[in-house]
């Protein structure tokens, strides 16, 4: 007892030799950034120049909100790409997996084989996939036109003329993720006790009412959970486009088609030498993305 | 529940019964179809010559299968591939290491010691769960260079562990163990040091694996960091130097796949003999974190 109190009463600093290795780590790399980021967005700013550092003000931020300049029409260009795949990919990277995770849940024999087969891709790279579907969609020797010119079909050239240059990215996004939000949906809808299920068929609900009376309310939580991280997972985009598309086509106003802002911010701090404009357009994306998931806080937090 | 069935004639059950199964079996069969396609297809071209390419017929499997592909990228000396193969192996094993010591230090402190501080610093660091980790780019760049960090292994191995995924799921794993072995240690008089190292850390063996797992295949596939850090052709990972090797060739399909291969197979053997476990835990952690 007295042990126990004197050492209450005397702060000990073991614990914070525990945390500390993370917390320095943490300071440097999340702390810090977090504040240099807007401070170096108020600069011109080169990396390999750091002498040539110029404060300008809030003109990164300016350039962004100046209608009809090239920042301007290329930045708001790369918003305007993201936010269509996102429209292009979320439905497709939620109800597949729900479909399949739903198959999967029919308790037949080898269901575990099959989940094991749709989630493989998901542990490849983007750099690994980006490859073999850009290899599959060339025109030259791909796979698939190989396919539709024997069937009979159109042989679009899939990675430089839209709408196909954005399809080709939303099918390998799919392809390569859609294992990913199937295997959460599968525990969740492990989760479901099936005497519900029983009790359902025993009452006469056909396969369809019970899924939307009793699989799609149990399942809400889990399915805005998973619209939720799928849509800033999609806004993250950047490798598909990168290495299938290189942005391409090029949009006659500027900018181009397939250019998200992920790989616009790219461009701007790492192959032209503009951190400082890099970072404000970072700000802008990130509360943008932050408004994004308030919002969507907000909405759930009603619900509930 | 025996009145229902049996007023259905029982012949007319059995084969709608059939027929869903039978549904259920083909749609999975076509998903198989399309998911191991691209993989087989990859495979297939690695072993093609350039001039099986672009034939009028595809043949599934080469009509003649070469190493040539593999030979030709194994010893291009601008496109080192085996180099980066063993930088990939070293800088996602330092960083796995690295993080299950630094994690499971914290997240056994945040878990069961009573500390001033402790919620607040914990929230602070839960709360950075939820920023955009597009703000954190071009900053953290900036700091690298700034430490001379650029084209080392350091430069995005100590990044990397400031990530609080770790932490946090090290401290959920802890919280969840019983508290009584470590109390009764106590007892016998053993610090804490010493309950961490042999009493909590044996009973973690399974979250440590997993994370380990998890850790790993993030730092192996980890394409824009690396790409950023590690310019120079002789320090870079894998993943950037796929795009490398992109760049390095025109429309010689056959060297970029056996590139891909050599990416994907170490992946790939890991997944099946960790199938089970690694879709384990991205269904727990998937849901949680």
């Amino acid at each position: 007892m007295s042990v126990a109190f004197a050492r209450k009463r005397r702060i000990s600093i073991t614990p914070y030799l525990f945390i500390l290795p993370h917390l320095i780590f943490f300071a440097v790399f999340v702390g810090y950034p977090f504040f240099s980021g807007l401070y170096i967005s108020f600069f011109q700013y080169d990396y390999l120049r750091p002498e040539a550092t110029v404060f300008v003000g809030l003109q990164n931020y300016l350039d962004l909100f100046h209608a009809g300049s090239v920042k301007f029409i290329e930045f708001w260009n790369s918003v305007r790409v993201t936010v269509t795949f996102v429209i292009w990919s979320v439905p497709f990277l939620v109800l597949i997996p729900l479909g399949l995770a739903v198959l999967l849940n029919s308790k037949l024999k080898g269901m575990k084989f099959f989940r094991a087969v749709f989630f493989s891709p998901w542990v490849l790279s983007c750099a690994v996939i980006s490859l073999i579907w850009w290899w599959i969609f060339q025109s030259q020797g791909g796979l698939l036109n190989y396919y539709l010119k024997l069937w009979g079909f159109d042989t679009p050239r899939w990675l430089s003329t839209m709408p196909y240059a954005m399809i080709s990215i939303v099918v390998a996004t799919v392809w390569w993720t859609m294992g990913y939000n199937m295997v959460i949906f599968l525990a969740a809808l492990q989760d479901i006790p099936t005497d519900l299920y029983e009790a359902a068929e025993v009452d006469g609900a056909n396969a369809w009412q019970r899924f939307t009376r009793i699989t799609l309310p149990l399942l809400q939580p889990v399915l805005v959970f998973i619209i939720i991280t799928t849509i800033i997972a999609s806004f993250n985009l950047l490798g598909q486009p990168m290495m299938m598309t290189r942005g391409a086509p090029a949009q006659p106003t500027g900018g181009g088609a397939t250019e998200p802002v992920m790989l616009r911010i790219f461009t701007e701090g790492f192959v032209r030498p503009f951190q400082g404009s890099a970072a404000a357009m970072s700000v802008v994306v990130a509360l943008m993305m932050m408004a994004f998931s308030f919002v969507n806080f907000r909405l759930f937090r009603q619900r509930d | 529940m025996t009145l229902k069935t049996t007023r259905r004639p029982v012949s007319g059950y059995r084969v709608q019964e059939f027929v869903n199964r039978a549904m259920i079996y083909l749609t999975l069969s076509l998903v198989t179809l399309i998911v191991v396609i691209p993989l087989v297809w990859m495979f297939s071209t690695s072993f093609k010559l350039k001039s099986q390419l672009f034939t009028k017929e595809i043949y599934w499997i080469p009509k003649q299968i070469t190493l040539e592909n593999y030979e030709k990228i194994l010893n291009n000396p601008s496109t080192p591939i085996g180099r980066w193969f063993m930088n990939s192996l070293f800088v996602a094993s330092v960083t796995t290491v690295l993080k299950l010591v630094i994690d499971s230090l914290a997240g056994y402190a945040y878990a069961r010691m009573d500390f001033p501080g402790r919620k607040q610093i914990f929230g602070l660091l839960i709360a950075t769960l939820f920023l955009p980790g597009v703000m954190f780019l071009v900053p953290n760049f900036v700091t690298v260079a700034k430490l001379g960090m650029l084209n080392k292994f350091s430069g995005v191995i100590i990044p990397a562990l400031a990530s609080v995924f770790g932490v946090y799921f090290m401290r959920q794993f802890f919280e969840s163990l019983p508290k009584e072995l470590e109390e009764a240690a106590e007892i016998d008089g053993a610090n804490r040091l010493q309950i961490f190292f042999q009493i909590a850390l044996p009973l973690s063996k399974p979250a440590l694996a997993t994370l380990a797992v998890i850790e790993f295949l993030a730092s192996w596939n980890d394409f824009l960091w690396a790409l950023l850090v590690l310019k120079d052709r002789a320090v870079q990972t894998l993943q950037p130097g796929l795009r490398t090797l992109q760049g390095a060739y025109t429309s010689e399909y056959g060297l970029m796949m056996a590139g891909a291969v050599i990416v994907a197979v170490p992946v790939l053997v890991l997944y099946i003999f960790l199938q089970r476990f690694i879709v384990q835990s991205v269904a727990t952690t998937g849901l949680k974190g």
